[in-house]
């Protein structure tokens, strides 16, 4: 199934290049994948995986293992950040 | 250095400047900078003065840490009866303004009156005089500024001044310093406009002195030095990034207000993000950002410094704004940008120049512009009205809108009475999106249930920087919850909004505590200060400020009926994101808020309330 992942920050630089201007990847993944085997998947450093947005809905570390990913999804990351 | 335990007191009538000393009993209970300035000023005014009339009076306050080696000690606030608002204006600027007026041996400046003719306040060390500002009326920030360190013969001048915007004054015109570190909010730069103070401009030799134990202080700042370089947000993502990197993340999630607060995602975020600066762009090759820049003492350096694009159509022919120049942050960005609906990065930050180059506030303005364009989209406005063509999504109109409300031309002078007053005038108060108002910042108080609430309680209307209550539902700072929940969210915000006040008083900045605690910025406040500044004292210095604010908006004539949103965010549910079909739910929230309080289901500090914090 498709999903559409997407990095930001510092961590748009595990995207490749040509993702990079729109931070964003459609990507397949298997169907029973989770949050947690997708950010596995990536080698991202955990210590930058902060914020996990499924569909908009953060996803705590303690939940991404048990959550499944379905088709159309929109999986995105940030490391630590703060603003306003 | 902690209290000079002096303050300059100006009264333009008389065109005096005398010295007093500070009030130490007030400071033992409101510690600086705004707490404090708030004191005098309810002390020494009427709450239903006009707030554009010389009886108002407006305090330029530094906290006993401004000046100091403490890390972002470099702060200052502008208090005064707002013209936006009609209640108590705190605008709370960085850069290095504050730092010299402590470093001069102030701790505050109380300007009250009105002069007759158009004067600037020159301040060195001790002395201050007002000297003649004619040829500087009709001036921008800019010019003034680098016209005074001329006249002056002194480039380490530090100015904080009003452009066209505050002499004209716009509601919401802000006070500049150094350029575009501004008191923005509440429209601060009209007060000074309307007494006739073009600038102040200070230059301070005396150094750093009076802080209670040195020895201790060092220690305590050089550890929470460490801590800032060593958390991830203040050491690494904020200077890389700034407060735009917000952009994308609050979009994400279905919490950035979009087309005046029609929509929760707006589908050009990403084109006017942190991450699009960073990028090069196709016409010149140049990335928007050219680097990151910090305020006097700060070790995290959030503030950008951006080049526009040469060739775009706002500057095409202005070569005055081709080089490095501040911008953009992300409240402005937004307000801007999505709350228009309008995606051209550089065409933002023309607009953002303009509003530093003339004194704006930009959320302020751009919010105002959102209504225009709603306005417009409906018929209620039309060309002829405005004199342009104004839909969402217009970058040409947004440029052009800022440099008429600037100036003051044609239909800026209705966009510079912000939205409140535009919307009613043209019988839709509905579609302000405001509060007691002020317009609201980039946060949608439908998606994040506490931020509504922090928008309707705010003493200083619609405000992020009260209670922000973002960090929580948001960045998980410093616990996270669900931006949906409305449980638990009174206790956490007024928690918020306690310590925020401290801070505030302090002269440190409040981004600081996306890194520090209390526990942190206590020790430092220690020992720096005599007195009894343990956490549960300043605590409760934090709570003794906000209902001293209250007290003051309850006797200027609102209500806790002002506690409230405008109607679109109570029944008009968010369309899409994560609290899709969402209101902001307030009324689960205002009486336990209230009671929290001490307050009465009126929103009324109850006498033991008072009683309990000294008030």
């Amino acid at each position: 199934m498709e999903i559409v992942f997407k990095l930001f920050a510092s961590l748009s630089d595990h995207l490749p290049a040509a993702a990079r201007r729109t931070n964003a990847l459609p990507l397949e993944v298997a169907d029973d994948c989770s949050v947690a085997a997708l950010i596995d998947s990536w080698s991202l450093p955990p210590r930058m995986v902060h914020l996990v947005l499924v569909n908009g809905e953060y996803i705590p570390p303690s939940q991404r293992a048990g959550r499944l990913l379905t088709a159309g999804d929109v999986v995105a990351i940030w490391p630590p950040i703060a603003g306003g | 250095m902690a209290w000079t335990r002096k303050v300059l007191r100006v009264n333009l009538t008389q065109g005096s400047c005398v010295s007093e000393p500070l009030n130490m009993a007030w400071a033992a209970q409101y510690l600086g900078q705004r707490g404090l300035a708030s004191k005098y000023l309810v002390s020494e005014i009427d709450p239903l003065v006009d707030p554009l009339a010389a009886e108002n009076k407006i305090i330029y306050a530094t906290g006993p840490l401004t000046g100091t080696m403490a890390s972002t000690g470099g702060r200052y606030s502008v208090v005064t009866k707002g013209p936006l608002t009609g209640v108590i204006a705190c605008s709370n600027s960085g850069g290095f303004f504050g730092a010299e007026l402590k470093a001069a041996g102030w701790d505050m400046i109380i300007v009250e009156g009105k002069s007759p003719r158009p004067v600037y306040l020159h301040i060195e060390n001790d002395k201050a005089v007002l000297l003649a500002a004619e040829d500087l009326w009709g001036r921008t920030v800019w010019d003034t500024e680098g016209t005074l360190k001329k006249r002056h013969q002194d480039p380490l001048l530090r100015v904080s001044s009003i452009g066209r915007a505050g002499e004209n004054q716009v509601l919401f015109a802000a006070i500049v310093n150094d350029l575009h570190r501004a008191a923005g909010r509440s429209g601060v730069g009209a007060v000074m406009g309307s007494k006739n103070l073009k600038a102040i401009a200070v230059r301070g030799t005396l150094g750093v002195g009076n802080i209670a134990d040195p020895k201790s202080f060092m220690a305590a700042v050089a550890a929470g030095k460490k801590v800032l370089a060593e958390n991830a947000v203040t050491g690494q993502g904020l200077p890389t990034y700034g407060t735009q990197v917000l952009m994308n993340v609050i979009n994400e999630m279905g919490a950035s207000p979009t087309r005046n607060h029609r929509d929760v995602q707006f589908e050009g975020a990403r084109k006017i993000s942190a991450e699009a600066m960073h990028e090069k762009r196709t016409t010149d090759g140049k990335t928007h950002l050219v680097t990151n820049q910090a305020c006097f003492g700060c070790t995290i350096a959030c503030g950008r410094i951006s080049r526009i694009d040469e060739t775009h159509f706002s500057v095409e022919t202005k070569p005055q704004y081709w080089g490095a120049s501040g911008g953009l942050e992300y409240e402005a960005a937004w307000a801007l940008g999505n709350a228009n609906g309008v995606d051209d990065l550089e065409a933002l930050q023309y607009a953002n120049l303009v509003c530093n180059e003339d004194g704006m506030d930009p959320i302020s303005f751009g919010a105002t512009v959102g209504a225009v364009m709603e306005l417009y989209e409906l018929g209620i406005l039309t060309r002829d009205d405005i004199g342009l063509e104004a839909p969402f999504g217009s970058a040409e109109a947004l440029c052009r809108l800022a440099e008429m409300t600037a100036r003051g031309e044609g239909f800026g002078k209705v966009v510079g009475l912000g939205s409140k007053r535009l919307c009613t005038r043209y019988g839709r108060p509905d579609l302000s999106m405001t509060v007691k108002g002020q317009e609201f910042p980039a946060y949608d108080g439908r998606a994040l249930q506490g931020m509504g609430l922090a928008y309707a309680t705010s003493n200083r209307g619609a405000c992020h920087l009260r209670g922000y209550m973002v960090s929580s539902e948001v960045f998980g700072i410093p616990v996270k919850t669900d931006p949906r929940e409305t449980a638990g969210k009174p206790e956490l915000l007024k928690a918020f909004q306690d310590a925020t006040a401290a801070v505030d008083s302090s002269g440190l900045c409040v981004f600081t505590t996306f890194a520090w605690t209390m526990n942190d910025i206590q020790p430092q406040i220690q020992s720096a200060c005599e007195g009894d500044w343990s956490l549960e004292s300043l605590l409760q210095t934090g709570e003794r400020i906000w209902n001293l604010e209250r007290d003051f908006n309850l006797a200027a004539g609102i209500t806790g009926k002002d506690d409230t949103l405008p109607p679109r965010l109570l029944n008009e549910p968010c369309k899409t994101g994560a609290s899709k079909g969402m209101v902001a739910e307030l009324g689960k929230m205002l009486p336990e808020y209230y009671s929290l309080r001490g307050w009465t289901p009126d929103g009324v500090p109850t006498a033991a309330t008072r009683a309990r914090l000294g008030l």
